[in-house]
């Protein structure tokens, strides 16, 4: 019998295999830190950020596996991450840059393509404030709604406040442009990104002259109709837009609308909100 | 075994909160069974990270109960394993076999000195073997050096490491001594060729070692 040759019965590691065993062993390698945070980022354990341009400045976008997570304005980048953490009490660090399609798909949105889908992650909210957001993503690029129109279309008519609390708590403001949601008194409103003058660059990039929305609105010019097809809608709806100065007709309320014999538009749905 | 039990517990009660723990116990293992499997660490890095994630997207769906009784250290071994299988079949299409770059992307840099190839000192000596012996690995049969991964690198009992592969134990017995018996021709004949320093044939003698298909290089020869 050959010594050298290993038999079947033998335990699995023989002398001159040793050698070999316990080099393979030396052979284990640690991971890179970004293996292990990579994995819990897919998981929407933890997320990263990059900066993105936009007309307000430098914003920061968080992002995970789920989607974005929150997008905000900082003074730094490091001030954003405390801010992240804080709020939402995940761990998150820097990224290279946001991933392509999440890119893409943000500078698609912020161009006005609402059939844009970008992945949120909303964990954590309430069913409500999701509603909300949701409904906000439809308003068009260059088009502001007011508080009650939120709250008429999602079914919840008197919750107007909470609708502005709500859109107050958005995570990922622009991405869901809560910034195109102001009262309906005219006043722009408040935004959560900055503040009214914030609010107000941003629906100016738009294309909107929210001093002109304003004026209206302090002026009773609340909802704008064309007196040859008797529609009446939202100031800033498409089809408004298009009705010439001679035949534009401008009214306080709704009802007075109504009264005037006019119907409501049916892409901007437009509601009467108790003063 | 104790800990990944208590671990596979906990995560059966709440996965969110647990798996940071099994990132933290696993990562390294994952990482080092991908990089010796693939030889590259850009791939190894994505295969390990891609392992942990398709294991928390898994256990997500499963009832508690099983996600209680997982093995995670065969388990997470066989996820690893099965994805890098996937990850060199790409590789295998994108790239012609007799490459050598993703070897060297592996860390198996070529000495650009030759006179320190054969230099004698005990830390470059054992970076040299381990070296030598990574890239004997990769010319071992994909099957053989799986097994030869999970149970001597790894560290897997044969048991564990049968369950991971889904192979019979006698087989898996089989192929780790068939693929430590390989690597141990690869070496000796390694040491052979690398005696005489001076040789003008040692840059050629250096890409063979590390080919990952000899025959092939010897083709394109």
């Amino acid at each position: 019998m050959n010594p050298t040759i290993p038999r079947n019965d033998e335990p699995d590691i023989d002398d001159r295999d040793a050698t070999v065993v316990a080099a393979l062993r030396g052979l284990r390698a640690t991971a890179p830190s970004s293996v292990g945070f990579g994995a819990l980022v897919e998981a929407g354990l933890a997320d990263r950020y990059a900066p993105l341009e936009t007309p307000l400045g430098t914003t920061y976008v968080a992002w995970n596996g789920r989607g974005v997570s929150w997008v905000g304005t900082a003074d730094s980048p490091e001030a954003f991450a405390e801010r992240f953490t804080a709020h939402v009490g995940r761990p998150i660090e820097r990224g290279p840059e946001l991933p392509a399609r999440l890119a893409r798909a943000i500078q698609k949105r912020l161009g006005g393509d609402r059939r844009n889908h970008i992945p949120l992650d909303l964990r954590g909210h309430t069913p409500f404030e999701v509603m909300v957001w949701m409904k906000a993503l439809e308003i068009p690029l260059g088009e502001v709604r007011p508080y009650g129109w939120i709250a008429a279309e999602i079914g919840r008519p008197k919750a107007v406040r909470a609708v502005g609390t709500a859109l107050a708590h958005n995570p990922v403001p622009l991405v869901v442009p809560c910034h195109r949601v102001v009262r309906s008194d005219g006043a722009i409103g408040q935004y959560s990104m900055g503040g009214p003058d914030a609010k107000r660059r941003i629906l100016a990039a738009e294309g909107l002259d929210p001093a002109r929305l304003e004026a209206d609105a302090a002026a009773g010019r609340r909802f704008t109709g064309s007196d040859t097809t008797h529609i009446v809608c939202h100031p800033t709806c498409r089809d408004a837009k298009r009705v010439t100065d001679r035949h534009r007709v401008h009214f306080p309320s709704l009802a007075a609308a109504a009264n005037a014999g006019y119907r409501p538009c049916k892409h901007c749905r437009p509601v009467s909100v108790a003063a | 075994m104790d800990t990944d039990a208590a671990l596979a517990t906990r995560l059966s009660r709440d996965l969110d909160g647990a798996f940071p723990a099994l990132v933290a116990a696993h990562a390294d293992r994952l990482y080092s069974i991908v990089l010796r499997l693939l030889g590259d660490r850009r791939d190894a890095e994505e295969v390990a990270q891609d392992a942990l994630v398709r294991a928390y997207r898994a256990m997500a769906g499963y009832p508690g109960e099983r996600v209680a009784s997982l093995k995670l250290r065969p388990w997470l071994a066989s996820i690893a394993v099965n994805l890098a299988r996937n990850r060199r079949r790409r590789l295998d299409d994108r790239n012609p076999p007799n490459q050598l770059e993703p070897m060297l992307d592996g860390g198996f840099d070529l000495p650009t000195d030759a006179a320190a190839w054969g230099a004698p000192g005990s830390t470059a000596d054992r970076h040299e073997t381990q070296r030598e012996l990574a890239a004997a690995l990769l010319r071992l049969n994909v099957t053989v050096r799986a097994a030869v991964i999970l149970r001597h690198l790894d560290g897997l009992s044969l048991a564990e490491t049968a369950a991971a592969l889904g192979r019979p134990e006698g087989t898996i017995k089989a192929q780790v001594h068939r693929g430590l018996r390989e690597l141990r021709a690869i070496l000796e004949d390694a040491a052979e060729r690398g005696g005489g320093t001076d040789s003008p044939s040692a840059t050629t003698t250096v890409s063979m070692r590390a080919a990952p298909y000899p025959a092939a290089l010897e083709a394109a020869r």
